[in-house]
């Protein structure tokens, strides 16, 4: 099995004819993703890449009938697609949009609160479940079919430690990248969750940065329900400074808990496997299952 | 983005806030005459000399080689002209800047608010933020103004209060009405502090402020409720529709190669270390300077080239980190997945050559799309660039380089 996303996926795009959503789609579909279409308010009834294009999300839905969606719009319009999709019933909603303006994402959120989509992102490379599907711009041929789950708040670092699993002989059940805003859709508490339910993935890389608090909160649920499996964790950013912006919108250190110390001290405290150095993440994986087997 | 002071309160008084009225000046001259101008527009006596830079704890700070403060108290016309003179021009050293200090362009000259009266003059905290616990904006207010909020909230949590707005529904009276009880006010001062209170959170609305921070927020001896000093920040994502809030950016505050990398469309924050990096995501260049700390460097910069780094952006990205004189080595490391690694390769070799003489080693890793055909096109340049594949390759290379 895998979490959110599988061959089964009937994934559409929105922001489908755009240039980054007709790369990316090309991609996914070159992947094996199965793509039944897209979304171009005002293109609906022709064809791309093959694919028919629809005016709304609802349309996709009822007539081709979509489950997931990624959403490849432009910032100043990214809160509006979120909206219509979890409108349309969409179950999984994954945003790739980097820039959205915090107060549109305060509506999205309150939005979401009444429906029953999930959100992935936004800011984010989006969800990988390697041989089955890519829903998101993350290369994938780094990505190779396994027991562990990974989530992550970055793009490369994702891809990273995926590579690292890969090379200790490992792979990955599904890849998660929740995105580096400070308002996201699905916490790294809720992906972890995911992964503890599912019976295929036998430890979780759980990759966070400075800035909020969801690697602790997470950290504090592990401890609560047991440790039930294996949790690598790394955090990003030991060396920023405070009150710096580090790229991402919610990477930066206001208090005292938002520092990459004070979180891995949490994790650490939680029973988690903390790992100082980003290129020990595949080693420590492994040598962590090894003792969970052997 | 920040604004000065002087900016945030004029936002505010747009928005319906009441606030210590002031004059901005760039020279001594328009210091004196403001101080002028605000005795006959307020009959105030006295008034505040005050430093607008992008940086807190301006009245505990001195301007360097003086003692003079970056906040003062003026009580004659004289005391303005030798406060404007000490300040314009100088450098400000305070906590916040740290050492560097930032050079004082402007001054604001500014009423004295805190005349006698009938009542004794109360200072309060206010801000409004978005709280990431929940995903809704969040009034922070205390009784204890003019303090280090961080400090009130670690000694006396209780102190500090919090205020939620549902964002279907906005601010709403209860809301205001609560936040100006809890901090112990009546009468004419209650109403004005309700009134206070929405005008700050239509200043946070309307503006796609990340913050607005009143501290002190005052109650005057004859019970008016006003900003003595008004600190926003906006969000960069947001500034696209505001154009005449984006018009308001001081570039003389902001580092100029930060800013020259922005024009290129690179994410560049300059540190103090030794060991330049370039990176793509913002993640992995965080991870990056971990790593490079862990080998036993520290971290010159963050450098996020983005999701398309191609030959240009990256020669662009080796000149602005050559600027640092303190670099010693740089590490690239790229994981290509969109972006293909011969590509940044090439852009390596064309950097090298058209800046010509590189001083200090480069260990250049790259992962990911077409990793092979980078590392042999890195070998086969000739150039003095020590290539690496895995992440652990990179950071023993650059133990070596320090070495």
């Amino acid at each position: 099995m895998s979490v959110l996303v599988n061959k089964n996926s009937r994934v559409i795009v929105q922001g489908f004819t755009g240039k980054e959503g007709t790369f990316h789609a090309e991609q996914m579909i070159a992947y094996g993703t199965n793509v039944v279409g897209g979304v171009t308010p005002g293109k609906g009834g022709s064809l791309h890449l093959e694919k028919p294009i629809f005016n709304t999300v609802l349309d996709a839905r009822n007539q081709a009938g979509a489950n997931v969606s990624i959403i490849f719009v432009p910032p100043a319009f990214a809160a509006d697609a979120i909206m219509e999709a979890a409108d349309a019933g969409i179950e999984l909603i994954v945003a790739i949009t980097e820039g959205i303006p915090v107060q549109d994402m305060v509506k999205v959120k309150n939005f979401l609160s009444t429906k029953k989509s999930r959100l992935i992102g936004p800011n984010c490379p989006g969800v990988i479940t390697p041989d089955e599907a890519k829903v998101g711009i993350m290369p994938g041929f780094v990505f190779k079919k396994g027991s562990v789950g990974i989530v992550s708040k970055s793009g490369t670092l994702t891809y990273e430690a995926a590579d690292q699993v890969a090379k200790a002989g490992l792979g990955v059940t599904t890849a998660i990248g929740i995105g580096g805003d400070p308002i996201i859709g699905t916490t790294t508490k809720e992906a972890v969750e995911l992964f503890m339910n599912d019976p295929e993935t036998e430890a979780i890389v759980m990759i966070g940065e400075i800035g909020g608090n969801l690697e602790a909160d997470a950290a504090r649920w592990i401890q609560a329900g047991g440790n039930k499996k294996p949790v690598i964790g790394f955090i990003a950013g030991q060396t920023a400074p405070a009150g710096r912006r580090m790229g991402h919108a919610g990477a930066i250190i206001g208090g005292a808990e938002d520092t990459a110390a004070a979180k891995m001290a949490i994790m650490q405290q939680c029973g988690l496997h903390v790992v100082a150095s980003p290129a020990e993440i595949g080693e420590t994986v492994a040598k962590v299952l090894k003792g969970v087997t052997a | 983005m920040n604004l000065h002071e002087y900016q945030a309160k004029e936002l505010l008084k747009k928005n319906g806030a009441s606030i210590q009225e002031g004059i901005v000046a760039e020279t001594v001259e328009q210091a004196v005459e403001a101080a002028k101008k605000l005795d006959e527009l307020y009959n105030s006596k006295w008034v505040v000399v005050k430093s607008q830079i992008h940086a807190g704890g301006r009245g505990k700070g001195k301007i360097r080689g003086t003692e003079q403060n970056g906040v003062a108290l003026a009580k004659s016309l004289d005391k303005v002209k030798e406060i404007a003179s000490n300040i314009l021009g100088g450098v400000l050293v305070t906590k916040q800047t740290g050492a560097a200090g930032k050079t004082v362009h402007k001054i604001l000259v500014a009423q004295d608010v805190y005349y006698p009266g009938e009542s004794e003059p109360k200072e309060f905290y206010i801000s409004v933020l978005m709280d990431r616990g929940t995903g809704k904006n969040v009034f922070i207010y205390s009784t204890e103004g003019g303090m280090d909020i961080e400090e009130v909230a670690e000694k006396t949590p209780e102190l500090v209060h919090k205020e939620w707005i549902d964002p279907s529904q906005g601010l709403q009276e209860f809301q205001c009405r609560r936040i100006a009880f809890n901090l112990g006010l009546s009468g004419n001062a209650f109403k004005e502090m309700t009134k206070f209170v929405k005008a700050l959170y239509k200043t946070y609305i309307t503006s796609d402020a990340a913050m607005v921070e009143i501290n002190p927020c005052l109650k005057t001896s004859d019970n008016k409720i006003i900003a003595v000093d008004g600190k926003i920040s906006l969000d960069d994502n947001a500034l696209y529709r505001h154009p005449d809030l984006e018009a308001l950016r001081d570039i003389s505050e902001e580092d100029p190669t930060e800013v020259e990398a922005t024009n290129a469309d690179l994410n560049y924050v300059q540190l103090d270390g030794n060991v330049g990096c370039m990176v793509n995501g913002a993640g992995l260049a965080m991870a990056t300077m971990d790593m490079i700390k862990l080998n036993g460097g520290e971290p010159a910069n963050f450098l996020d080239v983005g999701g398309t780094a191609n030959a240009e952006r990256v020669e662009k990205a080796f000149r602005i980190i050559l600027k640092d004189p303190n670099v010693k080595a740089i590490l690239v490391n790229i994981f290509g997945g969109i972006v293909r690694c011969d590509r940044v390769a090439q852009g390596v070799v064309d950097a090298y050559n058209s800046i010509g003489n590189i001083p200090v080693p480069i260990i250049v890793r790259l992962q990911g799309t077409n990793a092979v055909e980078a590392k042999k096109l890195i070998d086969e340049s000739g150039l003095k660039v020590r290539p690496a594949i895995l992440l652990k390759e990179a950071a023993e290379e650059v133990r070596k380089a320090l070495a």
